[in-house]
């Protein structure tokens, strides 16, 4: 079978009767079983697939229209929450949970036929960088399997990249989606926090986290995003905003004059590989003669937005983890003793390592004593990047930059290291989730070590549209 | 002077209030009480991974109104908190609760003590959801878990340390009862938890200003137990001060069984909660419009009706207390008046009668059935001479509250009732009774003028009630003039 990257392609086919689904469903169940090795699925779901494919193919042979996804096969982060089936968040604390309810983006996807392949690997919980911090293994870059995938959506990036299927979806609480896009070469798209339902989203940090979605094209991602969007009763952080419809929009052929700025403190950074630099310097004058305006400019706060991230994000884990208790459901300790004894065991051998760094952080900034030195300042730190943003975002339409520092680096590289050099890897990501805006990485580039990486562009709250059509016309 | 007579005690009050919302606080489950255990347990209630509150609007409508009833600014923009801490009967690992901005602030609510009005200071009140229930006597290996009460919508309303007796709390928790049920916020039913309370109690010697060291005692589901558990503590600190020994800041709970008050358990052991603002919810921006349209749907409270009652029908400050208990017996006495404007005279019924009667069937006034518009009839019948009181309480109401349908004037009649207005029918009964007794119409002649009232009742008893006690009165005296 042909390689698609784009959705119409199949719906073209499926319509020319050039394609069955069920068809598209073997082929890319082969291929998942051929890159077994890259780890990128948890599960697969190949005989439910199956099955939703011969549904479809019988509404084709009927003449019935499928929905707007008929034909999209996609994959789901382990963090989605999916009626009658496993989620684990790649922990062995949820061990064998199914989950009782459907993610409100899980119904919107199949009540528009797409159909869901398998869940995929992640790092636990949704927090790494490299997906080494998942309980089943990393998951490995396709373009080079000594190299990780990028994280936490790793699985996500990692099976849209080896053609494991046509799209994935992932979350993205400080670059989750847009950092393994940027390491996997494809599209990685995080929408303004608010834009999609977090119900039934397994949760990292609330006021950061959402859901995103990774795609070969900028197009799929708008269809995609159209149809998960929206307002939810279930999620009252949703907005009531209206969704265009981005497809259609995109479609009216406009060549807008765009205000590019990027931070001189993001091209000077030290950890910033020269490579990348100067591509994208190459990339920003390139825009400025195609007749954009291009401006540098001061950001001077930049530097307090990883640790105001990480005092914040992990304040927010050390509760949303607490339900992890072994009391409810899933993982319980076997040989406690009694009540204390099933919280201490059941939390110390349930969660990764990584995990525990993050919610005895949060604990203690959370502490009292030190809660105005850490989260008090952090929650400053947000609401002043975001006002600076924001007065950014009237003058320019996008702050644009690297997605990541460097291109994906080697499995164990930084595992073993001071996590704080990790940390400092998200410092292009996180503002947008510090400040709630829409960003996508868009895989642009190419290393000369081999490794693909992005670039990523940020804009104003709610104007998707705008970064979908910037994006369709850098891609191009 | 003993020695406790040196001391007062000081009292604050938490008062948790189940509000009566159809569902949870932030889930759809039901809220109702007496289901199966874990009957209304979503996903949502259980916590499960993925799940998201979502707060329900008819709770904050209640927080409210009840900051309105207590004196309380609200504040506009206010924001739910986490609480973070583990229990079993505690899904999630935090609570869901308000903390740095309550709904509402500092209120009072003013009680009355004997003859004087006392003003008890609200700190704040604020919304949260309630826990589960652990169930440690259901097995001998296990404990149980019930969920059905988690997340169940409480009010907590915060007083100062204002009481200064049992007396003083109790008055100030039935106060809170009774408005609750004026607000229809919340049932108030103490039995079935949905009024509890931690009672904050330390003592003093008269006089002095600092604080001691308190004792809080938790979760006591009756204004008894509150009043033992206030003259235990109170005896119990003096003796340990006395003694030498030292007061220490401690959780205690009360046991029922015997009266005492006793060291708790601690359910956390460190009591850092890490509070933080819940970020699954955005904050809350009330309107102006919104405030006001809750404002203007307050119902009249019972201080206000109380007033009412004393000045507009010149009630006593006691009746119009009685009468204004509940809701329920305040309207339907409003009722009553309007159709018969004697409003002392319907006030006098209502208490001596038509109360004594519900106590004794043990119903409410709704419960018994009976028009008002019909009862004002009935009164009106005293009111206009043409059953005399005694019998209208002794006799009509019985039977008329048997079938309160009936029409209370054909009743009168039917029973016989209704007064003789002929001086004839009158005077033949009082010949009648002194005929039966010369010998004391001659003592009564010959001076003794207290043997009138054994006459009049002997006359009123023979007539079956139907004399005019006046008229009956009048006539007697004409007759033992002869």
């Amino acid at each position: 079978m042909k390689k698609y990257t784009k959705l119409t392609e199949v719906q073209a086919d499926l319509k020319a009767n050039l394609l069955t689904c069920q068809a598209l469903v073997k082929a890319y169940l082969s291929n998942i079983e051929a890159k077994k090795s890259l780890n990128a699925f948890l599960e697969v779901y190949e005989e439910e697939a199956l099955e939703k494919a011969r549904l479809l193919d019988e509404k084709i042979q009927k003449g019935e229209n499928l929905g707007r996804l008929g034909g999209l096969i996609i994959g789901i982060k382990d963090v989605l929450c999916h009626k009658d089936h496993k989620v684990g968040a790649a922990s062995n604390m949820l061990e064998g949970f199914e989950s009782l309810f459907s993610a409100t983006v899980i119904e919107k996807l199949l009540k528009e036929d797409a159909i869901i392949i398998g869940r995929l690997n992640c790092d636990e919980f949704a927090m790494g960088s490299t997906n080494e911090y998942s309980s089943k293994g990393p998951v490995l870059n396709a373009y080079d399997e000594t190299k990780v995938s990028g994280g936490s959506s790793g699985g996500s990036a990692v099976a849209v990249q080896a053609d494991l299927c046509l799209a994935a979806l992932g979350s993205d609480t400080g670059g989750s989606v847009r950092q393994p896009a940027s390491f996997c070469d494809v599209v990685g798209f995080k929408p303004t926090y608010g834009r999609i339902s977090r119900h039934g989203l397994i949760a990292y940090a609330s006021s950061f986290d959402q859901i995103g979605i990774l795609a070969h094209s900028v197009e799929d991602t708008a269809l995609i995003l159209e149809v998960i969007a929206g307002g939810d009763n279930f999620d009252s952080t949703t907005s009531c905003v209206d969704v265009p419809a981005f497809t259609e929009k995109l479609q009216k052929d406009e060549k807008p004059i765009y205000k590019f700025a990027y931070f001189k403190e993001a091209l000077e950074n030290e950890g910033l590989d020269s490579e990348i630099r100067s591509k994208i310097e190459e990339r920003l004058k390139g825009l400025a003669l195609a007749g954009h305006e291009v401006e540098a400019v001061d950001f001077p706060i930049m530097e307090y937005m990883v640790p105001a991230y990480y005092v914040m994000t992990c304040a927010e884990a050390s509760s949303n983890l607490s339900r992890y208790d072994g009391i409810h459901y899933a993982y319980r300790h076997q040989e406690a003793k009694d009540l204390q004894n099933v919280y201490t065991q059941t939390r110390t051998n349930g969660f990764g390592k990584e995990v525990k760094r993050r919610i005895m952080l949060g604990t203690f900034v959370l502490s009292a004593g030190f809660y105005d030195a850490y989260y008090t300042k952090a929650q400053k730190v947000r609401r002043l990047v975001s006002d600076e943003t924001q007065k950014l975002l009237e003058k320019y339409d996008f702050i644009v930059s690297p997605t990541t520092p460097t291109t994906a680096i080697g499995l164990g590289e930084l595992i073993n290291q001071d996590p704080v050099t990790m940390y400092l890897a998200d410092i292009y990501t996180v503002q947008a989730n510090l400040v709630g805006m829409p960003a996508m990485s868009l895989p642009l580039f190419q290393h000369s070590n081999g490794m693909p990486f992005g670039l990523q562009l940020l804009a104003n709250k709610f104007e998707e549209e705008k970064l979908l059509r910037v994006g369709l016309e850098l891609m191009k | 002077m003993s020695i406790y007579d040196k001391y007062e005690v000081i009292i604050g009050l938490e008062v948790h209030v189940q509000l009566l919302t159809a569902s949870k606080l932030f889930a759809p489950d039901s809220a109702a009480f007496g289901a199966k255990p874990n009957e209304n347990t979503s996903f949502i209630t259980l916590g499960h991974p993925g799940t998201l509150p979502c707060l329900n609007e008819k709770a904050v409508e209640y927080a409210v109104k009840m900051g309105l009833a207590l004196n309380c600014p609200i504040r506009a923009y206010n924001y739910f908190d986490r609480k973070n801490y583990f229990y079993p009967d505690l899904p999630k690992g935090y609570q869901i609760s308000q903390d740095k901005k309550p709904i509402c602030g500092a209120g009072f609510l003013e009680i009355e003590v004997g003859e004087e009005t006392k003003k008890i200071r609200i700190h704040h009140i604020h919304m949260e959801e309630d826990a589960g229930k652990s169930l440690h006597d259901q097995s001998e290996k296990y404990s149980m878990i019930d969920l059905n009460r988690a997340g169940v919508p409480l009010l907590e309303i915060v007083t100062e340390p204002d009481m200064r007796s049992a007396e003083e709390a109790s008055i100030f928790l039935n106060s809170i009862r009774q408005l609750i049920q004026y607000l229809e916020v919340s049932d108030g039913n103490m039995e079935e938890g949905s009024l509890r309370c931690d009672c904050n109690i330390s003592v003093r010697l008269k006089g002095t200003e600092p604080f001691n060291n308190r004792a809080e005692i938790k979760n006591m589901n009756s204004v008894r137990f509150v009043r033992k558990a206030v003259e235990y503590e109170f005896k119990r600190q003096i003796d340990l001060l006395e003694s030498g020994g030292e007061m220490k800041q401690e959780t205690r709970g009360f046991d029922a069984n015997r009266g005492v008050t006793l060291p708790q358990r601690e359910k956390e052991m460190a009591h850092d909660y890490r509070y933080f603002p819940e970020p699954d919810l955005a904050p809350l921006h009330l309107s102006k419009a919104y405030l006001e349209e809750i404002r203007q749907a307050m119902p009249a409270l019972p201080h206000e009706l109380r007033q009412k009652f004393t000045k507009e029908y010149a009630l006593s400050a006691y009746d119009a207390g009685i009468l204004t208990e509940t809701k329920e017996m305040a309207a339907y006495f409003e009722t009553v008046v309007a159709h018969c404007p004697h409003a002392k005279m319907v006030a006098n019924f209502m208490i001596n009668t038509v109360k004594a009667y519900l106590n004794d069937q043990n119903i409410s006034i709704q419960e018994a059935h009976i028009p008002p518009q019909k009862l004002a009839k009935l009164i009106d019948l005293v009111v206009n001479d043409k059953v005399n009181r005694q019998a209208a309480q002794k006799k009509l109401f019985p039977q008329f509250a048997k079938d309160p349908q009936q029409d209370p004037e054909k009743l009168a009649q039917t029973l016989g009732l209704v007064m003789e207005k002929d001086d004839n029918f009158v005077l033949e009964i009082i010949e009648k009774v002194l005929n039966q007794h010369p010998d004391k119409v001659k003592a009564y002649k010959s001076g003794k003028k207290n043997l009138f009232g054994m006459f009049m009742g002997q006359i009123m008893r023979a007539s079956g009630g139907k004399i005019d006690p006046k008229a009956g009165k009048k006539l007697l005296e004409e007759k033992l003039k002869e």
